[in-house]
């Protein structure tokens, strides 16, 4: 039981990172129908900006005194870069393919994703960056589990910002401009809402969210890869799909689900840790066999954005 | 508005995205931990923008009126040319093109016929995909899952059980045909991006388990020293007897790859004529109106994924026996992104228009060769290039319809 339990939380701080990213995916895909495969590159850029930030910190000094101040600030920055690396890559390879087909759109996103993870590697190089983690050490012993202070500290990071931005979405005037052009582009531009700049905005969202989730997988393993990515993104867009592509909360469920399919299959299953991908995405062709639109994508107008 | 302050608005949003790329560029070559450099960022900058400011000048003088006397004058040319080819007839350009393709290792060193070898391989490798996506309209981005079913077919027949190439051929066809209808069944109710998710899963599940199956594929390390592909010859020793030769040489490789890759294009071509080709068009561009016209969308749409897997199937098998070895990373997803890029670069449904973006996309690499490692970099921007300004690809196939899905 108490294994169970110690891998219940493991499958929780794995759901959160998947989360964050599938909420990505599903932003961009309810407002535009775009499987926007340069996600997972804004996951690893988001990385990548944590680990420059924080070891330049690190050699001025300032992580010695305040490492956790630190920290907060490479993570806002990074956000802050990925929202604009999101919004170039929007308007140089999407913006201008509005009206072509979705399969244009779809090559030109798949072109987009090895450009920047190409141009990733030829910055910072093929081998593995190392992220200081001296900082993070520590658990917390809550009567049989363990709570090591990184998953404590993706767990509260993860809920925070699915708090903010439910918030963002559901109560605010930009949010509501978000569900009204992904439920119908041509009336809400009609009521004067900038379609344009709204698609803008969710790109942007969209990466700050996947750059939290890049930092916080860096600092969980202790290191960063320019091809880091990839797998993330396509479990990230699996749990997306899993849950029902264009409804928030279904991303969030579907990112626990696979998460938690993975951890459990690692830990029960023999051999399992090698076949784990193999089991996430059988459940994922399992799921959209019996229900092609996922598990909660029945409400087609209803919470999306 | 005017020319002028459209040359004005080019300029200046040529300046906004310099000045943006800057911005993203500095903090992944400006900050480092010994302290902050503009010097490599400026470096990497600098080129950049000349060469931008060069394209937006040489747009702004074409569009002066000096410019259309020119232009002109090049379509005329084009136009003659067009005509004194299309006098000639067909069937002499065919001719032409297979005495020049038999002649081409005799004309070229060793190394010229290595990358025919890579072009002609992936000829059939996007003549299979173009069935499926092409041709039937189903986007499969785990293509290159049934090019390793292929390839670790013959390799495991050929190294375990001794068993020779051309038996494996078909068996290495069969199998990615299985595997084919095995992926396209659960799919079959899916539509458009669901699809794409489900077959690059299955794509990774292929590439995971031949990862792992230690017992079977040797796992990460591959299987090596896999025999060529051999024939019998006739001997006179003293009375008749057949020896078995192996085709050793990379030459001898070249025409086994010719013929499998002729041998596709006829196929692909005899298929896209047929009654069967007409039904994947017709669900290609519409599925519902297909199925009330009496199409069976079902039978057909597994049916394309079954052919199209047989092709790679077979061009998988002659990779192993190319290679002499196989490994799990020759069947990554990059590998499909490539052989997708190179159907939509050449034309979706287009033969000639495919065989052209194996050529561009195999062979053009080679010839920059120094630049090796930003080829990549280059592949993913052209990629995203060519969607913005010839989206129906280098040449266009000649029946091709708005597709359905994208009023759906």
């Amino acid at each position: 039981m108490d294994y169970f339990l110690q891998q219940f939380l493991n499958g929780l701080t794995l759901g959160g990172v998947y989360a964050l990213v599938a909420l990505g995916y599903t932003m961009v895909y309810g407002i535009i129908q775009l499987i926007n495969f340069a996600h997972g590159e804004f996951f690893a850029a988001g990385g990548y900006m944590g680990v420059i930030l924080l070891s330049f910190l690190a050699s001025q000094g300032y992580m010695d005194s305040h490492p956790w101040l630190c920290l907060g600030v490479a993570l806002c920055l990074s956000m802050a870069y990925c929202a604009m690396l999101a919004m170039a890559v929007e308007k140089v390879a999407y913006k201008p393919l509005r009206s072509s087909t979705r399969l244009s759109v779809l090559l030109s996103a798949l072109g987009m994703s090895i450009f920047l993870q190409n141009g990733l590697m030829l910055t910072q190089g093929v081998y593995d960056k190392a992220y200081p983690t001296e900082f993070t050490h520590g658990s917390i012993t809550l009567g049989p589990v363990t709570i090591s202070l990184m998953q404590g500290l993706i767990l509260g990071l993860t809920v925070t910002l699915l708090l903010t931005l439910n918030f963002v979405v559901f109560k605010t005037k930009l949010g509501k401009a978000m569900r009204a052009t992904s439920m119908d582009k041509t009336m809400s531009a009609l009521t004067g809402i900038d379609a344009n700049r709204i698609i803008s905005v969710t790109f942007a969202i969209g990466a700050a969210l996947a750059a939290a989730a890049g930092i916080l997988v860096g600092l969980y393993y202790g290191s960063v890869r320019y091809d880091m990515g990839f797998v993330p993104g396509i479990k990230a867009f699996s749990a997306a799909v899993l849950g029902g592509i264009g409804n928030l909360y279904g991303a969030m469920l579907g990112g626990f689900l696979i998460a938690m399919v993975e951890i459990m299959a690692a830990a029960y299953i023999p051999h399992g840790g090698e076949y784990k991908d193999v089991f996430a995405f059988i459940i994922l062709i399992a799921v959209l066999y019996f229900r092609p639109t996922g598990i909660m994508g029945e409400n087609v107008n209803d919470a999306r954005v | 508005m005017t020319l002028g302050s459209k040359h004005a608005r080019l300029w200046l949003g040529l300046a906004v995205g310099l000045g943006w790329f800057a911005l993203l560029l500095f903090p992944l070559l400006g900050i480092t931990p010994d302290g902050l450099t503009f010097q490599t960022t400026w470096n990497v900058l600098k080129p950049v923008a000349l060469a931008a400011v060069g394209i937006v000048g040489l747009v702004s003088l074409s569009h002066l009126p000096a410019a259309a006397g020119l232009r002109r004058a090049a379509d005329s040319a084009r136009a003659g040319a067009a005509t004194a080819v299309s006098r000639v007839p067909t069937f002499v350009w065919i001719t032409l093109l297979l005495a020049g393709l038999a002649a081409y290792p005799q004309l070229v060193g060793r190394y010229g016929v290595d990358v025919a070898v890579n072009v002609l391989v992936y000829v059939c490798l996007g003549l299979g995909l173009n069935v499926v996506v092409g041709l039937c309209g189903l986007l499969d981005l785990g293509y290159i899952a049934f090019y390793g079913v292929g390839a670790y077919t013959y390799a495991i027949l050929a190294t375990q059980f001794g068993v020779s190439f051309w038996i494996c051929l078909p068996i290495a066809a069969v199998l990615a045909a299985v595997a084919g209808a095995c992926i396209g069944y659960p799919t079959l109710r899916m539509r458009g991006d669901y699809l794409a998710i489900v077959t690059l899963g299955f794509g990774e599940i292929i590439r995971i388990i031949i990862n792992n199956w230690m017992s079977l594929t040797n796992g990460p390390n591959g299987i090596i020293s896999i025999p060529p592909p051999g024939f019998y010859t006739v001997v006179f020793d003293g009375g008749i007897s057949l020896e078995h030769v192996l085709l050793r040489k990379l030459d001898q490789m070249y025409y086994v790859v010719l013929v499998l890759a002729v041998g596709t294009v006829i196929a692909v071509r005899h298929l896209n004529f047929s009654r069967i080709g007409r039904a994947w068009e017709a669900i290609r561009e519409d599925e519902t109106a297909a199925e009330l016209m009496g199409v069976n969308t079902f039978r057909f749409k597994l049916l394309a994924y079954a052919m199209g897997a047989t092709f790679g199937g077979l061009a998988g098998a002659f990779f192993a026996a190319r290679m002499k070895s196989v490994a799990p990373n020759s069947f990554s997803f990059i590998e499909s992104a490539l052989v997708l890029a190179m159907v939509v670069l050449g034309g979706l449904g287009s033969i000639p228009g495919i065989v052209l973006g194996a050529l561009a996309l195999i062979a053009l690499p080679e010839v920059f060769r120094e630049f090796e490692q930003y080829r990549m970099l280059v592949f993913g921007g052209a990629m995203a290039v060519m969607m913005l300004v010839r989206p129906q690809g280098l040449i266009p196939a000649m029946r091709m319809g708005k597709r359905g899905e994208d009023e759906a």
